[in-house]
């Protein structure tokens, strides 16, 4: 009885440094299967079967998967375009236009970014549209839909904040216009009802917080960047990842109750 | 079961910490005391670490040449691209309104054929000069709430106009003839 030559593949697989790396192996059995997706963090991160009426597209659209790749999306492409910008008022309009015509890929990449922001923004529109549609946040789903509102609060920041990166004509009055509709807050801004109550001024209410002073500036740009680039994206994670876990535990997206 | 979850003394699963609190009931106190004081010490000082004390923004005041280089009864806006107001000369006095609309921000223009100050953004519309130096940029169209601010305006040891942009009067307050609202001037 001849045995089969061992290829050179083989031996690899049969090496030490690769069963260290890879423990399990391919047999197709179930119980391979979860093996092989609960002992890999990035594997087990998702279910390991998905119910058949997750891929109702007609009933969820995918609008908050397609949310949650752009916002992967935006992420990477942030990432790329963090390494040319500088959040300063006397290179960030430069470094944009670096990037845009001097950075091989730089025009892709911006335009990517700008582009999945819009998007993005559209995207989770349609995702709570859906979900109302639906029915989807009603009980027992009632604090995810709470979670989901909050997320579109970030996700609109994010917009908000990321506007003034490229310190054009564009970003400062726009900008100069959002945080000027702070200042009429109640009790929190300085032009608001209550603000004597309160003792907020000028100097010192909700307004002067975003902008780090009395005016649209380079205080303002770089704590907006801290804001667009760490700040609002750790909180929206932490979010997003209640969001996900909720669903996950319902049964998977849009599951008969 | 009803009252199962009451900690009144009658329940015989509950804790009875507030009838015959424990040393280690104390302690979990303590301890969970610090941890929300340090949390709410912290935000607070998180809070007042975003307002800076001080700022290096543009420096507010500005000399602006000598009172005749400006024409009686008129309203000028040479300096509306460098230090953002208008000078308001009328027969016995200067003001200096600020040109930021109070609506949302904009730079308005000053409209002299139809005497009137005009905000492009959104259409809101200030008093001109025919409405006399009280009543002169007050809104009266469009969503301004009130009317512009002005800048305080006194005459400098070399004759020359000195405008402070860091001191505003607000004249829906009845500040408009606070002492260096305006300068009279004849």
């Amino acid at each position: 009885m001849a045995e089969a030559k061992k290829s050179w593949f083989d031996n690899v697989r049969s090496s030490y440094v690769w069963k260290s790396i890879f423990r399990h192996e391919y047999q197709d059995t179930y119980r391979n299967r979860v093996l092989q997706v609960s002992s890999n963090v990035f594997l087990h991160l998702h279910p390991t079967k998905i119910r058949r009426h997750a891929l109702r597209l007609r009933f969820t659209w995918c609008m908050g998967g397609t949310t949650f790749l752009l916002f992967l999306i935006l992420t990477i492409t942030g990432i790329i375009l963090m390494f040319y910008y500088r959040p300063t008022g006397e290179y960030a309009y430069h470094d944009m236009k670096y990037l845009q015509f001097d950075v091989p890929f730089g025009m892709i990449m911006r335009n990517m970014h700008r582009w999945s922001a819009h998007a993005m923004v559209i995207a989770v529109w349609l995702h709570m549209f859906r979900v109302f549609m639906t029915g989807s946040y009603k009980a027992p789903r009632e604090f995810n839909w709470v979670i989901g509102v909050n997320l579109l609060v970030m996700t609109l920041m994010l917009s908000f904040t990321g506007y003034l990166l490229p310190w054009d004509q564009l970003s400062i009055w726009a900008v100069t216009v959002g945080t000027n509709m702070g200042r009429a807050t109640p009790m929190l801004g300085a032009e608001g009802p209550f603000a004597d109550l309160v003792g907020v001024n000028a100097r010192y209410d909700a307004r002067a917080l975003l902008t780090a002073g009395r005016l649209v500036g380079p205080a303002t740009l770089l704590r907006f960047y801290v804001l667009h680039c760490i700040f609002i994206p750790v909180i929206a994670s932490i979010l997003m990842i209640v969001h996900f876990w909720r669903v996950r535990k319902d049964g998977g997206i849009s599951g008969p109750l | 079961m009803a009252g199962a979850n009451k900690d009144d003394g009658t329940n015989p699963e509950a804790h009875i910490w507030k009838i015959a609190p424990t040393r280690r009931d104390l302690m979990g106190f303590i301890g969970w005391g610090g941890v929300l004081t340090g949390i709410g010490l912290g935000s607070a000082a998180f809070l007042r670490m975003l307002y800076p004390r001080v700022l290096f923004e543009p420096p507010t005041m500005f000399k602006l040449g000598k009172p005749n280089d400006y024409s009686p009864n008129a309203v000028s806006d040479k300096w509306i691209k460098a230090y953002r107001f208008w000078l308001i000369r009328f027969s016995d006095r200067f003001i200096a309104v600020s040109a930021i609309c109070t609506h949302l921000g904009c730079t308005p223009r000053y409209l002299t054929s139809e005497d009137k100050f005009k905000c492009p953004c959104h259409g809101s519309g200030y008093r001109g000069m025919n409405s006399g130096w009280k009543v002169i940029a007050t809104n009266f169209e469009g969503p301004a709430p009130r009317p512009m601010e002005r800048l305080k305006i006194t005459m400098a040891e070399d004759g020359q106009l000195q405008v402070d942009k860091s001191i505003t009067y607000r004249i829906e307050k009845d500040q408009a003839s606070n002492p260096g609202a305006f300068l009279p001037y004849a």
